[in-house]
């Protein structure tokens, strides 16, 4: 599920002192750079695992997490707020007489830890008593003392504020000459320094690095109280402040000359560019109702992968233990013994915690599982399902997927989405040809409007930018465009993918799943993709 | 310790202010412990505590502002706290929006704390979950819930002058509870400050109850229907539109509330003349902090009032750009109603739809506020009074403005915390003209 918390970013502009919880606390930029002593950390978590062994624990697990985060917020010529959080604790989790329990600290002493491990061991056995079946863990390598960083090539924490502070407002300048009322643009930058250790002999050091630059630009026409916005087109990734750097080569540009972006972003250019298409919204054509073939943009179709796919495919939510709050799956189990055609033959997606750039991708997860690529649906077949150590089993699995997640060293680490992706179409496709065939269709740029039930089947999705294609031509921009899908149509409604040389990442910083709630940032990949018959509704309305 | 009695805080906050050396300075020292338990499957899945304090100073030199924070409490801390803010502050670039800090303000104090609440134990945890899960096992049917409490307090001063001091607890408990067989699902929310006015086993009946309900639905073509919502189901939608209830937006010109030609609609009869919605800190049945993020203190405050946008919310800054009194942000919101029930509702209506739930709304045109959503855990086909049976989910396009110019009858407010909503809310269940749905969902 998509969060909603961006929305709640936007107060903090006004100086308020009361944070978020998930996003820690404000600390000096200087602290941005630094990290914790791996001997350290390694002492308190053999502190932790000790106190839980000696309490009665048959397992632990122990999470050392400093999460630092840098927001950097601005509209028109003004600074909005610079943000510096830092959240530094330990999460420990154990198993104690077959149940679960577990207790965090951010007391950062042997002490503290062992009694944390204590505690966590006294509500595993105050839940035992209400449990039926005892936890069952996948086996997990012991892999020692090991190490992974995202492989960045500037460490966004390391540039000074000033150069932030300057693209942004630059940005902004452009956005405003180029005609735009209003703009917002901001900077979310994450280091997370995460030490894992269990009791089956890993201790894991990894060195998480993400991205994100998105901007609202808004264009009004007082006269007629009328307003439209147009979002950036970047895309959060798993990159340093190099995915900034503006590499034309990473410039996917579309037929009607709609700039995309891959693995970096120009800022100041798509600040123009959203200017005068927020400005061209104003007057667009309003979307006749009916069924079209849609062309979706990777910009765009991430999300429909998330939502449609990489949800229904967690396994947890197929079990049942997401039923209160994110909802269960249609897709359950025993589509996957028969065979389930979820799509037509043109898709093949997969799950993979390991592709560069992404969001989702790390060493090995936070229940020390070590990352991997595997296949979700392939050739339109559903194949199987995204799991964790605890559940494993039931899919009658020997290890874990390496899904295994927490927002914070104070969160219980649960099973969260990988990146999953449509793999590309294997025979050469441009966009330019995909769309010389379509007779009645539109062309759908960047992500907008969602929603989905909690079993996946229906959804509804808006996005930034929508074209007319009349007889293989785009005729121009069009407005108040969402379509409704129920998901297996959609995805055999299928019929094109483009080739790998159209192959982007979009993704979500702020994912929410479970109670309470957690965010988690994912990324997914696709070439541009046509799906034929789709019915698309017309969402304007008046007040009166 | 997690809990500061008011002369701790007090002491920790007075000497911050007076170890800083800045034009002026704003502390906030908070913290607390809350805990939760977890269970689907009808079994315990997670559960947990989690202990955190925290100070927060903010220092100004002039329009430059520096925030720092720290856990530790000591004098060498509190030292250390003050002058990394103030470093900071000097780096800062000016901000030509900043607002000095605000004079002394006058709290009165509001009963968010329950002793009860605070008590809870992990093994009272466990007890909820399990008079959750016996009577579903019992009943072949499978629960799936979450209980999480909490029990806080908040600091704040500045160098004003300006002091508050409360502790504050809540409790959240939602279940739901599904068929073995999947085809029927039902829920209940629950949300408290003090825990004892809540009994899980009194609550399940209700989720038990539709889920058994709700299987073996039947479908009914999209379109525009009369609609009971109940008051979860309202909740979702109206404290969606609150959070466009900002003066700024709406002066420039990118709210619903903007005007043709300029200006905003504030003083306007935007609702039906029976639409009123207030905030006060101090309400009985939802009392929260007698201040906001910013230290203003709340009061009763109207919103909506017969119909018409009664307050838009002015963050300080604009407030003294337009020459308005700036308002404090509402930490509830509290809706008119009338004396009936959910089912006083149904029993007088002819035909409609029932909806226990709505779900994943978002916005789709911010011009108009159009939001999309589905129905969830119970939506029901009612005719000649009485719900004759229940209909597949539907999806909505519906904005909350034209919905509460729709109104056929409010019943009684109860208080709802919503999926995603930061109020804490008292809603009525309401019956609706044309209310929008625009497809169907297969899902249960």
């Amino acid at each position: 599920m998509q969060r909603r918390d961006f929305l709640a970013l936007s107060g903090l502009g006004i100086g308020s002192l009361a944070l978020p919880s998930w996003l820690g606390k404000a600390v000096a930029a200087e602290q941005l750079v630094t990290t914790l002593d791996v001997a350290i950390k390694k002492q308190l978590a053999d502190a932790a695992l000790q106190a839980a062994r000696s309490s009665g624990a048959s397992y632990c697990d122990v999470r050392i997490g400093r999460y630092l985060r840098q927001f950097v917020m601005t509209r028109e010529d003004k600074v909005q707020n610079v943000v510096n959080t830092e959240s530094t604790g330990v999460g420990i989790r154990v198993i104690a007489d077959g149940a679960w329990g577990f207790a965090a600290t951010n007391g950062l002493t042997t002490d503290a830890v062992a009694e944390a491990a204590r505690r966590a061991t006294a509500i595993a056995k105050a839940n035992a008593r209400v449990q039926a079946e005892p936890v069952q863990l996948a086996p997990a390598p012991a892999y020692g003392e090991v190490s992974w960083r995202t492989p960045i090539k500037r460490n966004a924490m390391e540039v000074p504020l000033k150069d932030k502070v300057d693209l942004l407002l630059s940005v902004n300048a452009a956005a405003l000459n180029a005609g735009a009322s209003f703009v917002n643009s901001t900077l979310f930058l994450v280091n997370e320094q995460k030490y894992f250790a269990s009791t089956d002999g890993s201790y894991i050091d990894q060195d998480v690095h993400r991205i994100w630059a998105p901007m609202t630009v808004t264009a009004v026409d007082k006269d007629s109280g009328k307003f439209r916005t147009r979002d950036g087109l970047s895309a959060p990734m798993g990159l340093g402040y190099e995915y900034l750097d503006g590499d034309p080569a990473q410039k996917f540009v579309s037929p009607n000359g709609v700039v995309n972006y891959g693995h970096s972003y120009d800022m100041v250019e798509d600040a123009v560019a959203a200017a005068k298409q927020a400005q061209e919204k104003l007057k667009a054509p309003s979307v006749k109702p009916g069924r079209y073939d849609l062309v979706l943009d990777p910009s765009h179709t991430w999300l429909t992968i998330h939502e449609s796919v990489g949800h229904p495919l967690e396994l947890d939510r197929v079990l049942g233990y997401e039923a209160n709050y994110a909802g269960t799956s249609f897709a359950t189990l025993d589509k996957r013994e028969s065979g389930f055609r979820y799509g037509s033959d043109q898709v093949t997606i997969f799950a993979d915690k390991t592709q560069p750039g992404s969001l989702g991708a790390v060493g090995y997860d936070d229940e020390g599982v070590k990352c991997k690529r595997w296949d979700l649906i392939r050739d339109g077949i559903l194949v199987d399902y995204q799991t964790i150590r605890d559940q494993a089993h039931i899919l009658g699995k020997t290890e874990s997927d390496g899904c295994c997640y927490a927002d914070s060293w104070s969160s219980v680490q649960f099973q969260r989405m990988a990146n999953v992706s449509l793999a590309p179409g294997k025979s050469k496709l441009s966009v330019a040809d995909m769309i010389k065939d379509v007779e009645n269709g539109i062309y759908i740029i960047g992500d907008g409007s969602f929603s989905i039930d909690q079993q996946r089947y229906n959804a509804q999705f808006g996005g930034q930018l929508f074209y007319e294609i009349k007889n293989g031509a785009i005729t121009g921009m069009i407005e108040d465009v969402a379509y409704q899908i129920r998901t297996p149509e959609f995805w055999n409604a299928c019929v094109a993918v483009c080739d790998e040389s159209d192959y982007r990442l979009g993704g979500s910083f702020f994912d929410g799943k479970g109670q309470p709630g957690q965010v988690s940032a994912v990324s997914h990949g696709s070439s541009t993709a046509r799906f034929n018959g789709i019915n698309v509704i017309n969402t304007a309305r008046s007040l009166g | 310790m997690t809990i500061f009695t008011e002369a701790e805080a007090k002491a920790i906050l007075d000497k911050v202010i007076a170890l800083s050396s800045a034009d002026e300075c704003t502390a906030v020292l908070s913290g607390g412990n809350s805990g939760n338990i977890r269970f689907a499957l009808n079994n315990v899945s997670t559960s947990g505590t989690v202990d955190d304090v925290d100070l927060v100073v903010s220092v100004a030199f002039g329009k430059r502002v520096g925030t720092a924070t720290i856990n530790e409490f000591d004098d060498a801390s509190l030292e250390r706290v003050v002058r990394r803010a103030e470093d900071l502050a000097r780096l800062a670039p000016e901000n030509p929006e900043f607002m000095p800090a605000i004079g002394k303000q006058s709290y009165a104090a509001t009963a968010t704390h329950s002793a009860a609440t605070a008590a809870i134990t992990p093994e009272y945890r466990a007890q909820v979950a399990a008079s959750s899960i016996a009577p579903c096992r019992e009943a072949g049917l499978v629960a799936a819930g979450f209980l999480e409490d909490s029990r806080s307090f908040t600091a704040i001063a500045n160098s004003n002058g300006n002091f508050g001091y409360q502790t504050a607890t809540s409790a959240d408990y939602t279940c739901t509870v599904r068929t073995e067989d999947g085809r029927g699902s039902g829920w209940v929310g629950r949300n408290v400050t003090d825990i004892s006015q809540f009994d899980a086993g009194r609550d399940i009946a209700v989720a038990i109850r539709k889920a058994r309900e709700s299987a073996d639905a039947r479908a009914l073509e999209p379109g525009k229907y009369t609609v009971i919502l109940e008051p979860h189901a309202a909740a979702g939608l109206i404290s969606f539109m609150m959070y466009f209830f900002d003066a700024r937006q709406a002066d420039e010109g990118r709210s619903f509330l903007s005007k043709k030609g300029g200006g905003n609609k504030l003083g306007e009869q935007v609702y039906d003349p029976r639409v009123s919605i207030w905030a006060d800190p101090a309400d009985p049945d939802v009392p929260v902090l007698p201040w906001d993020d910013e230290g203003l203190a709340r009061k009763r405050m109207p919103v909506i009032q017969d119909g018409k946008v009664a307050n838009l919310l002015y963050s300080r800054y604009w407030a003294q750009q337009q020459g308005r009194e700036p308002v404090a942000a509402p930490g509830n919101l509290i809706m008119a109603g009338g004396t009936k029930s959910t089912a006083d509702l149904v029993r007088e209506t002819e035909r409609g739809i029932l909806v226990t739930r709505t779900w994943y709304i978002r916005m789709v045109d911010p011009q108009t506020v159009l939001l999309t959503g589905l129905t969830r855990d119970g939506t029901f086909y009612i005719e000649n009074g009485q719900i004759r049976y229940p209909i597949k989910n539907f999806r909505f396009n519906e904005s909350p403005v034209i919905m509460l110019n729709n109104i056929d009858e409010l019943g009684k407010p109860v208080r709802v915390s919503g999926d995603e909503s930061r109020f804490a809310m008292m809603i009525p269940p309401m019956r609706l003209r044309d209310f929008t749905f625009t497809s169907l969902s297969d899902a249960v």
